[in-house]
């Protein structure tokens, strides 16, 4: 369900360019420079799902971080075509930031961050609130998607704090899901998993990319997405080409 | 350019609610604050971390118009007012605070009453802001101590014979009772037991997601800042050492200060 107001997300469409990117962890207490990644430039269009490849701490959650603007790049530009324009988010002002992360751009990690007291429909349709959409029908999608992730009815109600860790990120990634984001970056979501949830955020996540959204994806076992990659980026230890397959 | 080079807002419209520039303040030898800027936009809440005598609290103070700096300025985008807000005399402070600015102390004395009965602690905001008729007084007091999550079968209690989390609940209920422009919340939680922390910080939360006050909150426990804020000022030695998204500002600290800072939580 792409949404009118902020723009068609046409099939096709450049959503991102990033350039000549840079990340490094200056660390004053050692007196030392961490490198985690330089050179990284990729285009990722509408509908496309790029897949992060690379050995263990090469740098691909610090990238996706990097995008996300929890991290702040060294060098380089990161440029997001949105409803609204093109903004470069290695440069763009927090609040720009903080309202493009309301509306256009997605992130889905292994963690949930459950508020103490808030119901686990009420975590979900937290961001369909958000944007304005009315109380009862964001419960309503909000049920649909922890039914559709597995999570029993008689835990609706109750506060996530209390779930296990398979629990929690089924609660996680319905939230993270319910409301398709123009760009959507996936930090190991299927870890911690059942089989049926990984079946039906595979499910979830094969809609949002035939409805336009640009993907971007670290996964511990590719293999679980691998009819929905249509490329791959192979982070090296230090240089890195953008690789089509 | 260096990345750490911010471009200005471009996408948000609209102006920012408040702007304080080139804010200093000075008691004899000591400095306060030094060339402290900030900028709140509607509907966003500014976390503002540091340790003690950081002068955090003393800007905190500063937007409750409670002191002047020796230099800088101070704006609101209000209809009725319009300048530099520490130019205003004391009775256009009073005013202007009583109808727009709400806000909650560490310390519920410095707030409360507190041998008055709770209903009319938050009842007296509204006084000063004109009301007169008992029954509004009244009307209006419960709602705001309701929607504070206070238990309505005890506002008649005054505030010493509650516990520290319903006092703060109190302040919290006399700070929104006017649906203020801003709310500003000194070390709302500290010193509350763990449980009732939490609870609070929900409270306030509900609030910001149901009304989206805007607020600023002050805190030395990164916990709470991370938990309600959506930037972060991080202040030392009367300045501001580094400012970001709260998830940035903790993940990838950037001034030596704020990498001890979270080291030391974590």
């Amino acid at each position: 369900m792409p949404n009118s107001e902020r723009g068609a997300m046409v099939p096709g469409a450049v959503v991102l360019q990033v350039e000549g990117l840079a990340k490094s962890f200056q660390m004053h207490h050692l007196g030392q420079n961490l490198h985690a990644f330089d050179h990284v430039s990729f285009t990722l269009r509408a509908g496309e799902f790029l897949l992060l490849k690379g050995p263990n701490g090469v740098g691909k959650s610090t990238l996706l971080r990097t995008i996300y603007r929890s991290y702040l790049p060294q060098a380089g530009h990161v440029w997001f075509s949105h409803g609204a324009g093109r903004t470069d988010l290695a440069h763009a002002a927090d609040v720009d930031i903080a309202l493009l992360r309301r509306r256009e751009i997605g992130f889905v990690t292994q963690f949930l961050i459950a508020r103490p007291r808030v119901a686990a429909e009420d975590i979900v349709a937290e961001p369909l609130r958000k944007a304005g959409v009315a109380a009862e029908d964001a419960l309503e999608q909000a049920r649909h998607w922890l039914a559709t992730f597995g999570v029993k009815r008689d835990l609706w109600r109750a506060y996530p704090t209390s779930f296990s860790g398979g629990e929690q990120q089924k609660v996680n990634l319905a939230r993270a899901l319910i409301l398709p984001p123009r760009l959507l970056l996936l930090d190991e979501p299927t870890a911690s998993l059942d089989v049926g949830a990984r079946a039906a955020l595979v499910a979830r996540l094969a809609d949002l990319k035939a409805a336009g959204v640009a993907m971007i994806g670290v996964f511990h076992h590719p293999g679980d997405v691998a009819a929905l990659v249509d490329r791959d980026l192979m982070l090296m230890a230090k240089e890195v080409d953008d690789v089509a397959v | 350019m260096s990345v750490l080079d911010r471009l200005a807002p471009e996408l948000i419209t609209g102006a920012p609610l408040l702007v304080m520039q080139g804010i200093a303040k000075r008691y004899g030898p000591v400095v306060a604050l030094e060339d402290v800027a900030a900028t709140v936009w509607p509907g966003e809440v500014l976390g503002i971390v540091g340790e003690s005598g950081s002068g955090k609290s003393t800007l905190l103070r500063m937007m409750n118009l409670e002191d002047t700096p020796d230099t800088g300025t101070y704006t609101l985008a209000l209809p009725e007012v319009a300048g530099n807000l520490f130019d205003l005399d004391r009775f256009a402070r009073r005013q202007l605070c009583a109808r727009r600015i709400g806000i909650v102390y560490q310390n519920p004395h410095q707030g409360l009453l507190m041998g008055h009965s709770s209903s009319g602690n938050v009842a007296e905001r509204l006084l000063v802001a004109g009301e007169r008729r008992f029954a509004t007084l009244r009307a209006r007091a419960r709602e705001a101590l309701d929607v504070s999550e206070f238990p309505l079968n005890r506002m008649d209690d005054p505030p010493r014979l509650l516990s520290g989390g319903m006092q703060q609940r109190v302040q919290l209920a006399k700070a929104i009772a006017l649906e203020p422009a801003l709310l500003l919340l000194d070390e709302p939680t500290t010193g509350l037991d763990v449980s009732v922390q939490a609870l609070v910080l929900d409270t306030l939360k509900r609030l910001q997601r149901d009304r989206a006050i805007t607020m600023v909150i002050v805190s030395h426990d990164l916990g709470v800042i991370r938990t309600m804020a959506d930037r972060v000022m991080v202040m030392r030695r009367g300045r501001v050492v580094e400012e970001g998204l709260v998830d940035q500002v903790f993940q990838d600290p950037q001034h030596p200060y704020t990498q001890e800072l979270v080291h030391a939580k974590l």
